[in-house]
């Protein structure tokens, strides 16, 4: 494959990378908060232009077309679906953050570039065809992730969770190279095929640990019980747009690497891996359920929520069919429509001086003060809970489905009790907001992006939404054949 | 006669030292640093004794990127090191407790 090939095929990582070097030149000459909205404005723009660049691969193609520097890399109709989402996600992350940071003082164009380097990294882990590519794309991203979190430098609890995310990161980091280089040392190869081809006959003792030492590592990037315990706390104390981003876009990065691990390199040895990933649902599950019933912090609350949610994704994995991945790939779109719909309501959450108000008991009785963004944050806790007319319902639906197509009964129904015990906090909050006496607390004026930006997400969840279902679920599908046709 | 087993069960070793340096210590977040360098250079170990074993030369580029990605990881915690110092005055391990979780 010659490299103006390749070359092409790597057009938006090339698009942002060099986009972003320049931006921090310009961000360097011209310091304040103007130059700062005009880079977040153009880095929006980049994002939108790198989802543009990617829709085309989204129908399919070929893979030997898709595939770039010598089997390194792939930009195939998965890689394609799980970067539309990424950029959609980091892109909306960029809009909200102005508002934000101005009112923190803390308004500098580092946010758009890192947010763009994080994006650029998450390019590459959904494309990665090889560990050594999988652990740059993972790096990238990170990285920019823990700088991210400790942004707001003068905020007490922005730089405890970046501390934390990067102690706990750096540590995950390691755990997964290890995983690596055990995998490598017992079949001899780092690119996903050759590891599936050396995996054919059986598996040795050493890969079958590199293999859980790698799931462990995953499992933290997605934030999946049992490595979970960072979530709540970097959730918390970074910034409300940053939280929002974290929640969004390396969800889908992580569970989408996750997916390329599993089903292409490790796809002969499926039993060894179901039996792992099935817990690691489960649990997250359980544990996102429970741990979320007495918070009193909103972002706390949706930090744990998040965790309940990345159990759901992860049960389409367990079942390790076609059906599964694309129950998967639906589930995640509709995620973080959710997730960002529900952190931009946090975010409008304000008080007479502009401060953020993020303790529940504070928005008692918002439907009085403000209906629209009460009405908007209750759709999205409907959504979560996956109460029917809502989309957060038909997510749930194709992943309980994939599950009992494959066999997997008892698992779809731990998963939908699971989930009635969470509609327990979810509905908590609707009650707090709708039927408490009013706390008079949030009555700050809301920015114009957010407002456009909640209603276009609950548009999205609303039973609207079901016009896509048909739409949605056959891009999903293409998507997921990819990582059939390579095993 | 030093054979691959060798090598991998001292670079276990260094992993599993490297892990419990990050658990067990309650003092200092330099110390965790340190840890963290641990644990990279025993994915490196592994990565080398296996490329030599193996007679493939991707192993040991392999290392090189880790040993680069540890530099820039390295640069990352010590800045926010520095930034957590600045707000609160101490680095020890047990002050680390603004958010509970």
């Amino acid at each position: 494959m010659d490299l103006t090939h390749s070359l092409r095929l790597v057009a938006p990582e090339e698009l942002l990378s060099v986009v972003g070097l320049a931006l921090l030149l310009v961000s360097a000459w011209a310091g304040g908060a103007r130059a700062a909205r005009a880079v977040t404005w153009i880095a929006v723009a980049v994002l939108a232009a790198c989802a543009v660049l990617v829709v085309p691969a989204l129908s399919g193609v070929a893979p030997a077309d898709a595939s770039a520097f010598g089997g390194l890399y792939a930009a195939d109709a998965f890689s394609a679906y799980a970067k539309v989402l990424i950029y959609v996600a980091a892109g909306a992350s960029l809009l909200v953050a102005p508002a934000f940071f101005e009112k923190a003082g803390a308004m500098r164009a580092e946010y758009p570039i890192l947010v763009l380097f994080a994006a650029l990294g998450m390019g590459i882990m959904v494309s990665a065809q090889n560990l050594m590519t999988l652990y740059i794309g993972l790096e990238l991203n990170s990285l920019a992730a823990y700088v991210l979190a400790a942004f707001l430098k003068t905020d007490e609890r922005s730089a405890e969770a970046g501390l934390k995310y990067f102690v706990l990161g750096a540590l995950a980091s390691g755990i997964l190279l290890f995983g690596m280089s055990l995998t490598y040392g017992f079949t001899g190869t780092t690119s996903y095929a050759g590891i599936a081809a050396a995996l054919q006959g059986g598996m040795a003792k050493g890969a079958l640990f590199g293999l859980t030492f790698v799931l462990a590592g995953l499992a933290f990037k997605a934030s999946a019980v049992p490595f979970h315990m960072w979530t709540p706390d970097v959730y918390e104390g970074a910034p409300t747009p940053v939280t929002a981003f974290f929640a969004s876009a390396p969800k889908v990065a992580a569970l989408g690497l996750t997916m390329r691990v599993a089903l292409e390199a490790f796809a002969p040895q499926a039993a060894a891996w179901q039996q792992i990933v099935t817990f690691a649902a489960i649990a997250s599950i359980v544990v996102g359920a429970l741990g979320a019933i007495g918070q009193g912090n909103i972002k706390r609350l949706l930090a744990y929520s998040s965790i309940n949610n990345v159990g759901f994704v992860l049960i389409g994995l367990a079942t390790a069919t076609p059906q599964g991945a694309s129950a998967m790939l639906v589930y995640l779109a509709i995620y973080v429509a959710m997730t960002v719909g529900g952190f931009v309501a946090v975010l409008m959450l304000k008080d007479a001086d502009g401060n953020q108000v993020e303790q529940i008991a504070d928005i008692a009785g918002l439907s009085h003060t403000r209906p629209l963004i009460a009405a908007g944050l209750a759709m999205v806790m409907f959504s979560l809970a996956g109460i029917p007319p809502l989309f957060g319902f038909w997510g749930k639906f194709v992943v309980f489905q994939a599950a009992v197509q494959a066999g997997m009964v008892p698992l779809a129904a731990l998963g939908i009790a699971a989930s009635v015990i969470g509609a327990f906090y979810y509905l908590k909050v609707v009650k707090v907001m709708y039927f408490d006496d009013a706390a008079g607390k949030v009555t700050g004026a809301s920015d114009m992006t957010h407002s456009v930006l909640l209603a276009a997400s609950a548009l999205f969840i609303s039973p609207l939404g079901y016009l896509l279902t048909r739409c949605l679920g056959s891009i999903a599908q293409t998507a997921a054949a990819v990582l059939f046709h390579a095993a | 006669m030093i054979g691959i087993e060798h090598y991998v069960a001292v670079s276990s070793i260094l992993f599993v030292l490297g892990v419990l340096g990050i658990f067990l210590n309650r003092k200092n977040v330099i110390i965790i640093l340190m840890a963290i360098e641990l644990i990279l250079l025993a994915v490196n170990l592994n990565l080398v004794a296996f490329s030599s074993y193996l007679h493939d030369l991707t192993g040991q580029i392999f290392a090189m990127f880790v040993l680069t990605v540890a530099a820039g990881e390295a640069a990352i915690g010590l800045a926010i090191l520095v930034i957590y110092f600045r707000d609160r005055g101490t680095i020890a391990v047990d002050d680390v407790n603004q958010m509970k979780g």
